[in-house]
């Protein structure tokens, strides 16, 4: 099955195109990578998939449902987490999880708490105000958010951007285990190339709002002749020909 | 009982904060309070040298004004603060992408709007029965409708600023602390529509506040319910608030169509 189909997706600010008419499709239980440089149309194709940016064209479909017709039907079977967009600072974490519990209609929220505290190492600070938390507490909690209604998809903006490489290899170990024990569906918008080789089992490249190419990464590794994905990212930047084998 | 719970989700949301903070829960009932100390006052002093009865009829007129005023604006405020709380903490962008209704949104405003307004006047309302032995429920049970429509004044107003931070961006913020403030004038509270400039008066007169300040002056001087005052500010009431809340429907899909919402506050 198929949890998301987008086709001919486009989006227009005035004269800018920011995305222009991808398509693709991203299986139950796949991880899919959405890379890309600044401005690239990552975070636009998000807000799109999430309904809080309505194309110029084109359609996507999240887990059956058609997002222009009927969008609140997928949010409550799906998740964002980014470090760009913040939790209420003044609200303890354990509130901030429970305000999230009632809006997803979470049965049982002090258990499911209790449970993503156990998973993600809260219980430190579920009373501390999210305001004051470190910037991998935050990331974690962030996560704890997003997992609150156990999501069929769960969308990534940059999950482990301004992580030191311990935190962040943390939190990527943890992507993998709950993506094995849930099956959820994950769609990750990263600049960071060893997380989309490590997690994603599809990468789509997108430049200038288009996808100008995708694959597994050892396709996209052995058609760009290269050894990690960075090189193959900057081939893609800088306009380099395909250098082939 | 899902709408309910999400509704309830976004009040728990902001009640915690007032849960762990006394400066907002002082903030809340500051104004109403220094008000009624001011008008208290100012009556009292009035009254001393009208007479008993001109006197009574004097405090009742302007310290029920006083608090019906307080009522429309701290809805207005409780309702819009509510809102831009969102914006502050950087938290619209969360609450979009949740299953959370544009209608399950204003419900929870609203409620909370009632909540804070509660918290804010009710303090007000004991000083007065305490310091000048008035008690708004004396004006009798049509307090309860003129008290419904000033706080349905308020939701509207503050439905149509915050299309305008929709539409505006964070600029448009400084618009919610002033706009009913601005339509003090015209609202006729302390002194009847007559009084004003005979073009004026039509303009007062589209206002629902207008038309419950009238009654409630008829109520205290002559202990009657003009019916005609409460029908048209209902009827404005439902006028203004069916325009607002077009408004801001379109305000909505708009900042959906043009990323505002992705961005808005920053």
């Amino acid at each position: 099955m198929n949890v998301i189909e987008v086709s001919a997706l486009t989006k227009r600010y005035r004269e800018t195109l920011a995305v222009d008419a991808i398509a693709f499709t991203v299986r139950e239980g796949e991880t899919v990578g959405l890379l890309g440089g600044n401005g690239a149309g990552k975070t636009t194709t998000i807000a799109m998939l999430l309904g809080l940016l309505v194309p110029t064209s084109g359609r996507i479909g999240v887990l059956g449902h058609d997002m222009a017709r009927d969008r609140f039907a997928p949010l409550a079977q799906m998740n964002f987490s980014s470090p760009y967009v913040a939790l209420p600072a003044r609200l303890t974490v354990a509130e901030n999880l429970r305000v999230y519990g009632h809006l997803y209609n979470v049965a049982g929220i002090d258990r499911r708490i209790a449970e993503l505290a156990d998973e993600l190492d809260l219980h430190g600070f579920l009373d501390r105000a999210a305001g004051k938390l470190s910037a991998g507490q935050k990331t974690r909690v962030a996560l704890a958010k997003s997992l609150i209604n156990r999501p069929r998809l769960l969308l990534l903006d940059e999950p482990t951007a301004s992580l030191d490489p311990d935190t962040g290899d943390l939190v990527r170990s943890w992507l993998e285990r709950y993506r094995a024990q849930s099956g959820c569906t994950l769609l990750l918008a990263s600049h960071n190339m060893a997380e989309v080789e490590r997690l994603c089992d599809q990468v789509l490249m997108m430049k200038a709002g288009r996808i100008v190419d995708r694959g597994t990464p050892s396709d996209l590794l052995a058609r760009y002749n290269r050894d990690d994905l960075e090189d193959v990212f900057l081939d893609i930047a800088r306009d380099r020909q395909v250098v082939t084998a | 009982m899902t709408p309910l719970r999400r509704i309830w989700g976004l009040m728990y949301r902001h009640l915690t904060l007032f849960r762990r903070s006394w400066p907002r829960l002082l903030d809340l009932a500051y104004w109403p309070v220094l008000q009624m100390c001011i008008w208290g006052f100012t009556s009292s002093f009035f009254a001393a040298r009208l007479g008993a009865s001109a006197g009574g009829i004097t405090i009742a007129a302007l310290l029920g004004g006083v608090l019906l005023w307080e009522m429309a604006l701290r809805s207005h405020l409780g309702f819009a603060v509510t809102f831009m709380e969102e914006i502050w903490s950087r938290n619209l962008g969360h609450i979009f992408i949740s299953p959370l209704r544009p209608w399950e949104l204003i419900a929870a405003l609203v409620a909370m709007s009632m909540i804070r307004m509660l918290l804010g006047v009710l303090p007000a309302a004991t000083l007065a029965a305490l310091l000048y032995h008035f008690n708004l429920l004396s004006v009798g049970p049509v307090i309860v409708l003129f008290a419904a429509n000033l706080m349905m004044m308020g939701w509207w107003i503050a439905l149509g600023c915050i299309s305008l931070i929709l539409a505006q961006g964070g600029g448009a913020e400084t618009l919610v602390w002033s706009m009913l403030v601005g339509l003090a004038p015209l609202a006729a509270v302390y002194y009847p529509v007559s009084v004003m400039p005979h073009w004026l008066q039509a303009i007062a007169l589209s206002l629902p506040a207008a038309h419950v300040f009238e009654g409630l002056r008829a109520a205290v001087r002559f202990g009657v319910v003009r019916w005609d005052h409460l029908a048209w500010a209902f009827g404005l009431n439902a006028a203004w608030l069916t325009g607002a809340t077009l408004l801001f429907w379109q305000q909505f899909q708009a900042a959906r169509r043009n990323g505002a919402l992705m961005n808005i506050g920053e």
